[in-house]
């Protein structure tokens, strides 16, 4: 009975163990784990350091995960491991700040995959960091064309939840980990069902049945919404007193008003999704009135609201440059160019890709077509660097080459935007990472065969 | 199917052939332009630094340096610029009113060049990032979709004029989860599931369709060979004509060309190994984005390949699709392409062939070849379109610099040699659009006629703000 009871469960195993090996290779993807922090020194390379000036030839030095030293002349540390970087360039690594990475696999037929919408519309304590999987296949594809960090945000309801932001190496999200709260995610509702993640219009699951309806049902979302913050205030202040002043009582403790604590004190800042010209102004209008730290995100019809936007210093993740017009009228290029108008109007802004994994790694391609369309071929490195690092609150961590920054930096073999351009070493927080990802792999599986 | 709705058929069709014929019968004065002292890219005879190329009539009539301009032609600086063959799209829905007729499994009755809208807008989007000419697709809803359109963007002009006469017709093929829709939300009490559901079905159903039309040819062979005997037998009948099986004797013939929407590397191989059975060529395996696991069994076949440069990850059949699934391909001697299949991504054609180059390591004429010449192949125009040959159609793009740099953009689109998109023009037109928009707006809105008859009194809606609800 026992052996029959034993071979039977080694049998079971078995079956899963040979069940779990086709799913791995369907829905995850080993991402080779990053090597362990060294001290490393690339010699006579070109440095873009994007804060500074350029070296033609140089030598950075990175330890503990810090940059070190950087320059013409920088001695070699005894024990460094030498790259040498001749004909190569070193760059810091890209961001995107507007990826829902390591949430969503497969959007469509395998629903299961997709884990960055809540259910509800108010769901501040949904914090992306506990959904992110280190194993998602587009982390190993993202990471290999110099895109070292992203902010991974959740989406749909009302308030979707905390964006997180992540290195794009670990094998855990712990030790992914940048900043596990870095915003809170914010779409107003909009008349018509929009907000609510799915259907929009009148005829849409959301919306009222006419515009009246509609209207209302609008008003009375953003009552909620203002509810929840002003809460979130009171139970701030109730907390504030009680610290100060022992007899006071500290007020029972709440999880969704403990998440929205850091954005009410404006210590992180709100990233609300916003793409016309008429939901960024409300959504600027409404940040202002309830003493939030606004960041649009999306933002296609940003330059339409630029005097707002650098009048209130508000911040543009833009993500919608590959965009079609959105009117039959408009200029063939109006979203290509919106970049350059920003930079023009003195909006601050980074670029994202807009999409939520599989695409990412095309985000320095979308910000070179922004330099085709009138920004500097310098702003738009920066729009991919620094300047999302900065919007989001790490510039002083991340973003360019600078001797105490994180060493994310990737070595390239040509310009870091252009779509030949080929990775020759990546560094994920002072760790060597391996450049195999899942397509590598089928690549070297098949490629021979004839 | 009523008599009157076949009559009114017959008569589109009528019209839609009267279209066609009088443009052909007028053709129109086109002012040569001379091209001069660009970096041209030839595609398939190298890449020529300062040189000139004289286009004439709609056809390339020189290529050389220090071309001299025939009286009356348009000059055009090219320093500094890169001349290149118009980009072709072999995977597009552009411009068309409807996609999929996705009631029946069998759709090759239906044809694309039926709802296409010659003032889409996108048409010109597409001609600003250099593309001349796109195979317009049915959907990929059914197994044996629609009859496809290839088009000349040749914005402003009629659809007729845009139909290039004499090339080749094409059908559209679909297999996989776009077909079985198992991906699809199965509203409660709505209609029941269509067949097929299983990649099964769709070898069932191809199978069946082209054994209906090896009948339905050998009746018409048969019906032929007796009308051809002198004297004819006065009984002789003609078999009733069949608009669905003709396409597919078409192709029996091999003078319809099949774009297979395909992904995984089974489905691939179940259809060529079925048009091997029925003694036919796919000529197009669309998407096929696992095909680099089959390239020998594609190049084996006669088969080439269309597919994304890196889309991946949207479903799960495009989970296993790698960005060098066209390097591998190639390498393999396949004749392979990238395309759209998107108004968006079909104005960065450019972008998508360079990094073919990265991922698995194109030359970069290779790389060309993806996006012109080899997809002028695949439509069978690529004796007339697809490199910049003397000649050849004049359908070109200048660049303001290389066109695989990011940093590149489309300064003109020239179709049979007149141009349609010209970024100078186009951006000295847009203060004129501008005031025509804000004075629209300034326009009283239109206003519904009151119920009690009569139109409602001015003014009765209020002005929209402006960049209000769009």
């Amino acid at each position: 009975m026992r052996t029959l009871i034993q071979s039977a469960s080694r049998a079971v195993v078995g079956a899963l163990a040979l069940g779990a090996l086709p799913l791995q290779a369907q829905l995850g993807s080993p991402n080779p784990a990053p090597g362990p922090q060294q001290t490393v020194a690339i010699r006579n390379a070109r440095i873009v350091p994007v804060v500074g000036a350029e070296l033609a030839s140089g030598t950075i030095v990175f330890s503990a995960g810090k940059i070190t030293a950087i320059g013409a002349n920088v001695s070699v540390p005894a024990g460094a491991q030498v790259i040498d970087g001749t004909g190569l360039s070193v760059y810091p690594g890209m961001m995107d700040a507007g990826t829902s990475m390591g949430l969503a696999e497969i959007p469509q037929g395998a629903n299961a995959t997709m884990d960055a919408s809540e259910v509800g519309s108010f769901n501040p304590n949904s914090i992306a960091y506990y959904g992110i999987t280190p194993h998602s296949a587009h982390i190993g594809v993202t990471r290999v064309v110099g895109i070292t960090h992203v902010l991974s945000s959740p989406s749909g309801g009302i308030v979707s939840g905390q964006a997180s932001l992540v290195n794009l190496a670990g094998w855990t999200p712990a030790a992914m980990s940048v900043q596990q709260k870095a915003g809170l995610v914010i779409t107003l509702p909009r008349a018509g069902g929009g907000g609510f993640g799915f259907g929009g219009g009148f005829g849409g699951f959301g919306g009222g049945a006419n515009n009246a309806d509609a209207t209302r049902q609008r008003e009375k979302q953003l009552d909620s919404l203002k509810a929840l913050i002003a809460d979130a205030r009171a139970y701030a202040q109730a907390l504030d007193a009680s610290a100060k002043d022992k007899s006071i009582p500290r007020p029972v403790a709440d999880v969704k008003l403990d998440a929205m604590l850091p954005y009410v004190r404006g210590q992180l800042p709100v990233l609300f999704q916003a793409d016309r010209a008429v939901d960024i102004k409300a959504s600027v209008d409404f940040a202002s009135e309830q003493g939030l730290t606004a960041i649009i995100v999306g933002g296609r019809e940003a330059p339409e609201q630029a005097a707002l936007l650098k009048a209130k210093n508000v911040p543009v993740l833009y993500g919608t440059l590959r965009n079609l017009p959105s009117r039959e009228d408009d200029a063939y290029d109006i979203n290509y160019s919106a970049p350059a108008k920003l930079a023009a109007a003195g909006v601050r802004f980074a670029i994202t890709a807009g999409d939520g994994g599989a695409e990412v790694r095309d985000l320095p391609h979308i910000a070179g077509m922004a330099a085709a369309f009138g920004l500097s071929k310098e702003d738009a490195l920066k729009s991919v660097t620094l300047w999302p690092a900065q919007i989001t609150g790490i510039g002083d961590r991340f973003g360019s080459l600078e001797v105490g920054k994180v060493a994310n930096l990737v070595v390239v073999d040509g310009d870091l935007l252009e779509a030949r351009t080929n990775t020759k070493y990546l560094f994920i927080d002072g760790r060597a990472v391996s450049l195999e990802n899942r397509h590598t792999t089928l690549y070297n599986t098949h490629k021979d065969r004839r | 199917m009523p008599r009157s709705m076949l009559s009114a058929r017959r008569a589109l069709m009528l019209l839609a052939g009267l279209a066609v014929t009088a443009n052909a019968q007028a053709p129109r004065k086109i002012t040569p332009m001379l091209i001069k002292n660009g970096t041209v890219i030839t595609v398939t005879k190298g890449t020529l630094a300062n040189t000139d190329v004289l286009l004439e009539n709609g056809k390339i009539t020189k290529i050389g340096a220090n071309l001299t301009a025939p009286p009356g032609a348009e000059v055009y600086d090219a320093t500094g610029k890169y001349v290149m063959p118009g980009i072709i799209d072999p995977h597009s829905h552009s411009m068309s009113d409807a996609t999929n007729e996705g009631s029946l499994s069998v759709t090759s009755m239906v044809r694309i060049m039926d709802v296409l809208n010659p003032t889409a807008v996108n048409g010109y989007r597409s001609l600003a990032g250099g593309v001349t000419m796109i195979n317009i697709l049915h959907g990929s809803a059914n197994t044996i979709g629609g009859q496809s359109a290839t088009l000349k963007l040749k914005v402003g002009r009629t659809i007729g004029e845009m139909l290039p006469a004499g090339a080749p017709p094409g059908i559209k093929f679909a297999l996989g989860e776009n077909v079985t829709r198992k991906s699809s939300t199965q509203i409660p009490g709505g209609p029941p599931r269509r067949y097929p559901a299983t990649r099964m079905g769709q070898e069932e159903i191809i199978r069946d369709a082209f054994t209906r039309a090896r009948s339905y040819k050998a009746e018409w062979d048969a019906y032929r060979a007796k009308a051809a005997m002198k004297p004819v037998k006065a009984a002789l009948v003609a078999p009733r004509r069949d608009l669905e099986l003709e396409p597919l004797v078409e192709i029996l013939e091999g003078k319809r060309f099949v774009h297979a929407h395909s992904y995984r590397s089974d489905e691939i191989v179940m259809l060529l190994e079925l048009a091997k059975e029925f003694g036919f060529t796919v000529r197009t395996l669309q998407h096929a984005l696992d095909a680099y696991k089959v390239a020998p069994e594609i190049k084996a076949s006669g088969a080439s390949v269309s597919a994304f440069a890196d889309s991946w990850s949207y479903k799960i059949e495009a989970y296993d699709a790698i960005p060098y699934n066209v390097a591998i391909n190639v390498r393999n001697g396949v004749r392979s392409t990238i395309n759209s299949d998107s108004d968006e991504r079909i104005r960065r054609l450019n972008i998508d062939a360079a990094k073919l180059i990265k991922y698995g390591g194109l030359t970069e004429t290779e790389a060309f070849e993806t996006i012109t010449i080899n997809g002028a192949w695949q439509l069978g125009m690529e004796q007339r379109t697809g490199s910049i040959e003397v000649g050849k159609d004049a359908d070109i793009g200048i660049w303001n610099a290389h066109p695989f740099s990011v940093y590149a953009r489309v300064d003109r689109t020239i179709v049979d040699g007149e141009t349609f998109f010209d970024r100078a023009k186009d951006e000295a037109e847009r203060a004129a659009r501008a005031a025509e928009r804000a004075e629209l707006e300034k326009a009283e809105p239109n206003t519904a006629p009151s119920p009690r008859g009569g139109g409602g009194p001015p003014g009765a809606r209020p002005t929209p703000p402006t960049g209000g609800a769009r």
